[in-house]
């Protein structure tokens, strides 16, 4: 496979450790998707689509698409035994009432505060940011699912971010191919590293402060 | 009971410049009949209020391709690049509201509510220009009511008394919008008389809708994406 996709992987597979039993959970667009497909055994989780569904299914087999059932991204899917319909009044009233356990989010930038960048770059993207900032506000736990650096090898962890946020303050957990990291109130805490990198090499790709936790573990 | 009419007679009245909601989300749920009919009346400079503007001519797509909006508000504009070129242009103004905000500004409109308070878009760009309250030690965003002349709603199965039942994942915005533009058209695939649906089954009560429109294009010109 390539090591690409096996970096996504990793970061899908730390992110599902997190889920307890029963959760309701929503992965944004892209790679926080393939976290569904790494839920350790025995646990089950609720995914909820923002457009008015908990219960959010595989995709269909091909010639079995349904016209009134897609995901956030517009695309066919299906919903799964136990799952429930409404409209996106209620369905961000379940988001900002904080009754969404997790949201797992891609980032252009994220900082030390906490803060998130991840909906548009001025005169470059400005696609709009849908559910997104309602998705940070209002769940109860915000986690972070982005590649360590972006595509130049710039850290996308930052003292301070530079581009528009989406939210102050709401991240609490940042996974990338490097490194997880939890948001506290004292800063940035490094609690694992990757098993084919080093605190120095994750120091080294990271331009905020990162306090290393006594026991570091890998994953 | 409601009038059942043709769509080219629903659409009649939406005069250039009308402020129009459309509900869907990326096309699932939007009314192609009545947007096509709206296309062909050949209505202009309308102010579109959508939650996204689906993917180039499908949907409610078509209405920005095909040049007829001079201002929309919505919430992602991502999937059909006209909406970004038109934006850059200058060509269309267009106001992005956060999703959430975005449905309880409308609600809040059919509601009869002076607004709503909400900690969406605290410390962003969306805060500028609003008021803003901290009760109980948490800051909140004024968000102001957003109504419509028209509003465009599809359903699946709609009544003469007007009332609609919407399956699975298109009731989206569906029923805010019903709730607060003067005059709601909806467009059904099934329309019964009163007692041919269930009132158990009601999306949304009639008491909203002010016309019926049979639905000649159920969602044909929809592409599933896969």
């Amino acid at each position: 496979m390539d090591p690409k996709e096996l970096k996504r992987i990793r970061i899908a597979k730390r992110i599902a450790q997190e889920f307890p039993d029963g959760a309701l959970v929503n992965l944004g667009i892209g790679m926080p998707t393939l976290v569904a497909d790494h839920v350790p055994p025995g646990r089950t989780i609720l995914l909820q689509s923002e457009n008015g569904f908990i219960g959010l299914g595989p995709q269909p087999e091909k010639g079995k698409e349904c016209q009134s059932l897609v995901n956030a991204g517009g695309q066919a899917v299906t919903i799964v035994p136990g799952g429930c319909f409404f409209d996106s009044a209620m369905s961000f009233a379940i988001i900002r009432g904080g009754h969404v356990d997790y949201t797992v989010l891609g980032a252009l930038e994220v900082d030390q505060e906490g803060n998130l960048a991840n909906y548009m770059i001025p005169g470059k993207m400005v696609p709009g940011m849908g559910g997104a900032m309602d998705l940070v506000a209002g769940a109860r736990n915000v986690i972070v699912s982005m590649e360590h650096v972006n595509k130049n090898g710039a850290p996308k962890i930052l003292k301070q971010c530079t581009l528009p946020l989406t939210a102050r303050g709401e991240v609490d957990i940042i996974v990338t191919d490097l490194a997880f990291i939890r948001v506290t109130k004292k800063g940035l805490v490094l609690e694992e590293i990757a098993e084919d990198t080093t605190v120095e090499e994750v120091i080294k790709n990271t331009a905020a402060k990162l306090n290393v936790a006594g026991k570091l573990s890998r994953f | 009971m409601k009038p059942v009419l043709t769509a080219e007679k629903a659409v009649e009245d939406i005069k250039d410049g009308a402020t129009l909601m459309v509900a869907g989300f990326m096309g699932c749920g939007n009314a192609f009949t009545l947007i096509d009919a709206l296309v062909n009346k050949g209505a202009r400079e309308l102010n579109l209020i959508t939650s996204d503007t689906a993917y180039p001519e499908v949907g409610v797509g078509r209405l920005i391709c095909q040049n007829r909006v001079a201002a929309l508000t919505a919430s992602h504009i991502g999937t059909n690049p006209v909406s970004g070129k038109k934006m850059n242009s200058g060509e269309m103004k267009v106001t992005l509201v956060p999703q959430g905000t975005f449905a309880e500004r409308i609600r809040a409109k059919g509601a009869g509510l002076g607004g709503v308070l909400t900690p969406t878009g605290i410390g962003t760009a969306v805060e500028e220009g609003k008021q803003k309250l901290n009760l109980g030690g948490r800051d909140y965003l004024l968000e102001l009511p957003l109504g419509a002349d028209f509003a465009f709603i599809k359903a699946e199965v709609c009544d003469k008394n007007g009332n609609c039942f919407l399956p699975m994942a298109t009731k989206n915005m569906a029923l805010v919008m019903a709730m607060s533009a003067d005059h709601v058209i909806v467009e059904a695939e099934k329309i019964v008389e009163p007692g041919g649906l269930d009132p158990e089954l009601v999306t949304i009560p009639g008491v909203f809708i002010s016309a019926i429109v049979q639905s000649v294009l159920p969602a044909s010109n929809l592409q599933v994406r896969p």
